[in-house]
């Protein structure tokens, strides 16, 4: 069984009727990293935040399919006690919640939905300090508020490290190089690479082919007006940051 | 066209029967007997507050007190046995509890350990002896519900702090009520130059109803920290009177929840230079809770920073009030006042109303007000579910959040985490 399987996915946005994703169709495997990529507005962000489960957007045909089973009518956090994962291309400041309350919070609530015994003050402690270290992440930034204060290279870090800690089956990291200096890159890319397992699955979001130098996808998609248009190796985003979207966009008109 | 006098309300009527009945036994003779009948008098003359008097606006006491419950009776061994478990809020606070039950001092409840440059007495006591001589100096308004606290003050706290002295426990005065009456509380804090205290007026009130008054009246150089916690079922209407000195550093913070019906006034003067202020609160209101907090902030002299922040969390049908007025006199050059308040709406159906003002006569000033109410933001809420975290949680996270940065302002850390902890019980109850 495939990990996601994306069917005829329409989407619009429930406030102005406008729609963004016209009949998609993605398959994942377990093991697997896809890059999405494609023009402004073609709807990469508006997949990943369908994915997630974020309210103001109405599915009104196809099904989305995690582990087989739909995930349309469940809330954020029970698609995040399945497994699923957003990596924010703008992730939140959450002022007064202490990013390592925050952390064990998640964990634990995750832990809570799928049956699990929450983890000890040993444990968690334990747990976040093997992952922060690997991101160079300090104890001083884990005492702040959840990205209040954070440059963008660290909040970004922190989404990766949130990732670490909750160990998802399908990871979603919407334009996560945006923003980023080559090293914050370099740092990020190692963070996502380490995670990559036999079972889990990602979907890497971008708009440039230099991420995917240091995450290598094993397969790559191109998405136009809210449809898969093209796939292919990682060598087709070779041939979009020299080609361009253009011949793409006019394929799906 | 003769005057129209409006016909007295049941409540009105109530209260001047009260007072002409108990006269002659309330506590004080002289001069004390004339502060009660000029006070009575301002009471007759304009009645209870109401929608039409600009500072009642939102809460028009007229139409919501219904009736006057009667005067406390002193409290009998049960009430007193009742006030033991009054206060529990700050249980785990090293504190000097201070016990008042239905508005009269129970010296047997109280710690009264003598502690050098601290002196602890009755109002009633010190009325009777004619010895609060400082009473009624700390803030001159014509406020009625001043006026009515009083004409007919019962009891409370006479503090004072020798100068210099440093009081480390906190006062825990508990305000505990135990039936269905009404108290008259007031008391007089005075601090010394150069002294330092800390004050915490706890109103665990029950059904009673309260008509409290603080005088509070702080040297130079004093640091005074104020503490105001309002659980109250029953009509509940406070104010604080302060009077600060030169070089002072004096912060307030009023905590209500869990209360129908209360108004929290401060009359605050800074009268001397390069005093700081913070004036701070968070209330937080459910079902159809009624709430107004109340600011009268002078800067009477130049060179002081205030800082006035409150937060509201308002649910189910529940209203706030927030009217805070700054005055910067004529001559108080180089005044820093900030003031912000927020209310996070639960429910479409709860009303905050905000309303800041500044009145500034000097012409070198730095004031600035932010008033600004909403909804819990989509975006955080949808940002902490995608972690796993449950819709409940997640929401109960933010409210701490928004609370949590105006408790985090207080610098004992006891106090600071009981009164999280018990804003975190609150939220709990809500979300169960």
């Amino acid at each position: 069984m495939s990990l996601l399987e994306i069917n005829n996915l329409h989407v619009e946005i429930e406030s102005e009727g406008k729609k963004i994703l016209n009949g998609l169709s993605l398959t994942i495997e377990k093991g697997q990293v896809a890059a999405i990529m494609g023009p402004n507005g073609s709807g990469k962000s508006t997949l990943a935040y369908v994915l997630a489960g974020k309210p103001g957007y109405a599915v009104t045909d196809g099904d989305v399919l995690l582990d087989g089973e739909s995930v349309l009518e469940m809330g954020a956090d029970e698609r995040a006690a399945k497994g699923v994962f957003l990596a924010f291309q703008y992730p939140v400041e959450v002022p007064g919640v202490a990013t390592m309350t925050f952390l064990r919070t998640a964990l634990n609530a995750q832990r809570k939905l799928r049956g699990e015994a929450e983890l000890s003050t040993p444990e968690f402690m334990k747990l976040v300090r093997e992952k922060s270290g690997e991101l160079g992440i300090t104890s001083e930034m884990l005492r702040r508020a959840v990205n209040v204060g954070f440059s963008g290279g660290e909040k970004k870090r922190n989404e990766i490290l949130q990732m670490a800690m909750l160990q998802p089956r399908l990871a979603v990291l919407d334009e996560t190089d945006s923003g980023l200096d080559i090293d914050a890159l370099k740092i990020v890319a190692d963070g996502v690479n380490r995670l990559r397992a036999p079972e889990r699955g990602m979907v890497v979001i971008t708009h440039y082919q230099r991420l995917l130098n240091y995450i290598v996808p094993d397969v790559v998609h191109v998405m136009a007006k809210g449809r898969v248009v093209k796939t292919g190796g990682k060598e087709l985003a070779l041939d979009l940051e020299a080609n361009g979207y253009a011949q793409y966009v006019g394929e799906a008109a | 066209m003769a005057d129209v006098t409006p016909m007295k309300t049941p409540a009105e009527q109530a209260l001047s029967a009260a007072y002409s009945a108990a006269r002659t036994t309330l506590p004080g003779k002289g001069a004390v007997t004339k502060l009660r009948e000029q006070a009575f008098a301002r009471f007759e003359e304009r009645g209870l507050p109401h929608r039409r008097v600009e500072e009642w606006k939102y809460t028009d006491l007229r139409a919501l007190m219904r009736d006057m419950a009667p005067l406390a009776a002193p409290p009998e061994a049960a009430a007193r046995a009742k006030a033991r478990d009054a206060g529990k809020l700050l249980a785990g606070v090293d504190a000097r509890r201070i016990v008042f039950v239905d508005g009269a001092f129970a010296p047997e409840l109280s710690d009264l350990t003598p502690e050098p440059g601290l002196t602890i007495g009755s109002l009633a006591d010190a009325l009777a002896k004619g010895t609060a001589s400082a009473l009624g100096t700390a803030f001159t308004t014509d406020d009625v519900a001043v006026a009515l606290n009083t004409a007919l003050m019962g009891d409370g706290a006479v503090i004072d702090v020798a100068p210099h002295a440093r009081i480390k426990r906190p006062m825990h005065l508990v305000f505990a009520g135990t039936g269905n009456s009404s108290a008259f509380v007031r008391s007089l804090v005075t601090v010394g130059e150069g002294a330092e205290v800390t004050v915490i007026e706890d109103h665990d009130s029950g059904e009673a109803q309260v008509n409290a008054a603080l005088e509070l009246i702080a040297g130079d150089h004093a640091r005074v920290d104020y503490f105001k916690i309002t659980q109250a079922k029953g009509l509940h209407v406070a104010s604080l009177l302060a009077r600060i000195g030169a070089d002072a550093h004096v912060n307030t913070f009023a905590y209500t929840a869990g209360s129908p019906l209360v108004r929290n006034q401060s009359f605050i003067r800074f009268d001397g230079e390069r005093t700081h202020g913070g004036i701070r609160g968070v209330n937080l209101l459910r079902g159809e809770d009624h709430v107004d907090t109340t600011l009268f902030i002078v800067h009477a002299k130049g060179h002081c920073e205030s800082r006035e922040q409150f937060k509201t969390v308002l649910d189910g049908e529940s209203h706030g009030v927030f009217q805070g007025k700054i005055v910067v006199a004529q001559h108080a050059q180089k005044t820093d006042a900030k003031m912000l308040t927020r209310a996070l709406l639960l429910s479409e159906d709860a009303e905050a109303d905000n309303k800041p003002e500044l009145e500034i006569f000097a012409d070198d000033v730095v004031c600035g007000h932010g008033a600004t109410a909403g909804a819990l933001d989509p975006g955080l809420k949808f940002y902490l579910m995608s972690r796993g975290i449950s819709d409940a949680e997640a929401e109960a996270l933010l409210i701490q959040a928004f609370i949590g940065e105006t408790v985090e302002e207080i610098a004992h850390e006891g106090i600071r985490e009981a009164l999280m902890n018990a804003a975190i019980a609150w939220l709990k109850a809500r979300s169960a």
